[in-house]
């Protein structure tokens, strides 16, 4: 009887889960596809819903940078190299090159907070496949441009005044160990 | 199909040419047609709408870059099979391992011989039928052994090997779950089994009796088993046998294999229709009386539906449930699925015995018992829904 009472039990129990299993997946048949179909078929650009302090690939302005080599200097792995030449006769400074290999940087962010004037940061950016390694190499310097020599009492020249103020305000904001605001807040 | 042959030839075309050769011909070209226009799409869309369908019960997308939503996938892995290269194992038994494709591929489509179209349209109606229809599936385990034994690996062997001893398994209620509906019906043709039902529910035999009832379920799950289809495809289980008698195949060859075994999807379909679901019949439309065409053009669509709902069921039963143990599948099919298809001959022979015209009020009965269970399904359908709180998406696009 026992036995029986098994066999007709297993039988039950078969057609009753397979009969909830089925509901269960016939139920998701009818709900959204969790799928992101990156890279084109996307609500917005990803960029967009990235985190605000996201570190991507690092962009240089080179209109605010005064050369003050602290980011090639902090960089742990020196993925960072920089060239100045001086110019014998004028005395003025250049940029030779400015060269960040994407290859061997691992998105620290140490050079973003040493940076005096912001003008080193990350982007949204991380879209950074290529055909070759020397590809993943950012020059920054296409041909040799002066250094940025900041004024006393403020920029007056208002495209640069205005790239001085992105810097400034990516430096408060985001290059500081405790977020924003948090430059105040450092503990000695 | 013969008798158009014979109003050819009475008109005075291929005169001058023996009536066997030409005869021969038109089977020849009758076979292309329904191989190139019927079978090759259908079996290429069903692997495209099964990844769609599969991808959607697991909250994916599904392949939908070739062409509109993806239609034309099928077309872009055809021709990337063609390209590739044809690799023979060095150490294979060369003609076998060539010719294990093709006796699958001539198995499968050989099914198409006896399955309806419509009322009028059917490549031959045997009176052997649906026994002839047994006969050629069980070759395609002839090409699989085959392939199994002839590529000389381990895994094709044990895949080959488990093939054989589940088919030759579930030939027996999936035979029995037939020989059913043979006594009802009191024909093996598939015609004429289709004639002995109606367009109504109530008058298929899938509600004659409560024994025809479960002999349809033993029939379908043997024929998934037979198809090699999840949860009984332990023949290519791919975590443990690699992809099991297909594994030293590649390019075309491997694709004759997954061409049968999506083409044999719509045979599963196809005959439980013509045995269990009234086939091609159509209420009596007054309007449709004299006009042939349109009314085999409806007989088809309701056939072609009816079938591939089936398919589709596969579709969703490969996405439910996990490949079962070899143990267990041989002990589903001799503990359970023998003895049940046993009681159903056996009951359906004293129910013919106590009403050989059939009970109505019983069939009736049936069919409302069919639909509760649709009903109870959607309330659990419904339950899932609203126990989870998804973000819905009705469309069937994306």
């Amino acid at each position: 009887m026992e036995a029986v009472n098994g066999y007709v039990r297993n039988i039950f129990e078969t057609v009753t889960t397979i009969f909830e299993g089925m509901a269960i997946t016939f139920s998701h048949l009818m709900r959204r596809p969790m799928t992101v179909q990156y890279p084109d078929r996307i609500p917005k650009p990803v960029q967009e819903t990235l985190p605000l302090r996201y570190r991507g690939i690092l962009e240089v302005d080179m209109d605010i940078c005064t050369g003050c080599l602290a980011c090639e200097r902090v960089c742990p792995i020196t993925c960072i190299t920089i060239g100045i030449d001086m110019n014998k006769e004028t005395k003025q400074r250049s940029f030779s090159h400015f060269d960040i290999d994407i290859c061997k940087c691992m998105y620290c962010g140490l050079c973003a907070e040493v940076c005096p004037t912001g003008s080193i940061r990350h982007s949204q950016e991380f879209e950074g496949a290529s055909y070759n390694p020397a590809g993943l190499v950012r020059h920054f310097v296409a041909q040799p441009v002066g250094l940025y020599k900041p004024k006393k009492g403020g920029e007056t020249d208002p495209t640069l005044a205005k790239k001085v103020e992105v810097g400034m305000k990516y430096l408060d904001e985001f290059a500081t160990p405790e977020g924003a605001g948090g430059a105040g807040k450092e503990e000695g | 199909m013969r008798q158009f042959v014979d109003q050819l030839i009475q008109n005075g075309y291929f005169a001058g040419a023996p009536k066997e050769l030409v005869y021969a011909g038109a089977m020849i070209v009758a076979a292309l047609v329904v191989l190139s226009v019927f079978v090759a799409p259908l079996a290429g869309v069903t692997s495209w709408l099964e990844r769609r369908v599969w991808a959607r019960m697991q909250s994916r997308v599904g392949p939908n870059r070739v062409g509109p939503q993806g239609i034309l996938q099928w077309l872009a892995d055809g021709i990337k099979n063609l390209l590739k290269e044809d690799i023979i194992p060095a150490s294979a038994d060369k003609f076998l391992f060539s010719l294990a494709p093709y006796v699958v591929f001539v198995g499968f489509l050989s099914a198409f011989v006896v399955i309806p179209f419509g009322r009028e349209l059917i490549v031959a109606d045997l009176n052997i039928g649906i026994l002839y229809l047994l006969a050629v599936t069980s070759v395609v385990v002839v090409g699989i052994l085959m392939a199994g034994w002839s590529s000389n690996n381990k895994w094709s062997l044990l895949g080959g090997m488990r093939s054989a001893a589940q088919i030759v398994s579930y030939e027996i209620p999936a035979g029995l779950a037939v020989l059913t509906i043979v006594f009802v019906a009191g024909t093996l043709s598939t015609q004429g089994i289709i004639k002995g039902q109606g367009w109504a529910p109530w008058d298929w035999f899938l509600f004659y009796n409560p024994f025809t009832f479960v002999a349809f379920f033993l029939y379908f799950t043997a024929a998934l088993a037979e198809g090699n289809r999840t949860p009984f495809d332990i023949p290519e289980a791919e975590s443990e046998l690699v992809a099991g008698y297909v594994t030293e195949y590649s390019g075309m060859r491997f694709l004759f294999f997954f061409f049968a075994e999506w083409g044999n999807l719509y045979v599963i379909g196809a005959v439980a229709t013509i045995l269990f679901l009234g086939g091609w019949h159509i209420p009596a439309i007054p309007a449709l009386a004299d006009q042939p065409i349109l009314k085999g053009g409806l007989q088809f669509a309701v056939f072609f539906v009816k079938a591939y709902f089936w398919v589709f069921v596969a579709m969703w039963v490969r996405a439910t449930l996990p490949r079962v143990r070899v143990d267990q599948l041989m002990s589903l099919c001799w503990k359970y699925m023998v003895p049940l298809s046993f009681v159903c001959v056996v009951g359906t022979a004293a129910w013919m015995l106590i009403w050989p015209q059939g009970n109505r009020p019983v069939s009736m009965a049936m069919f409302l018992l069919g639909v509760v269970i649709l009903a109870m399904f959607s309330k659990r359908v419904g339950y899932q829904i609203r126990h989870a709180r998804p973000v819905l998406y009705l469309r069937p696009y994306i």
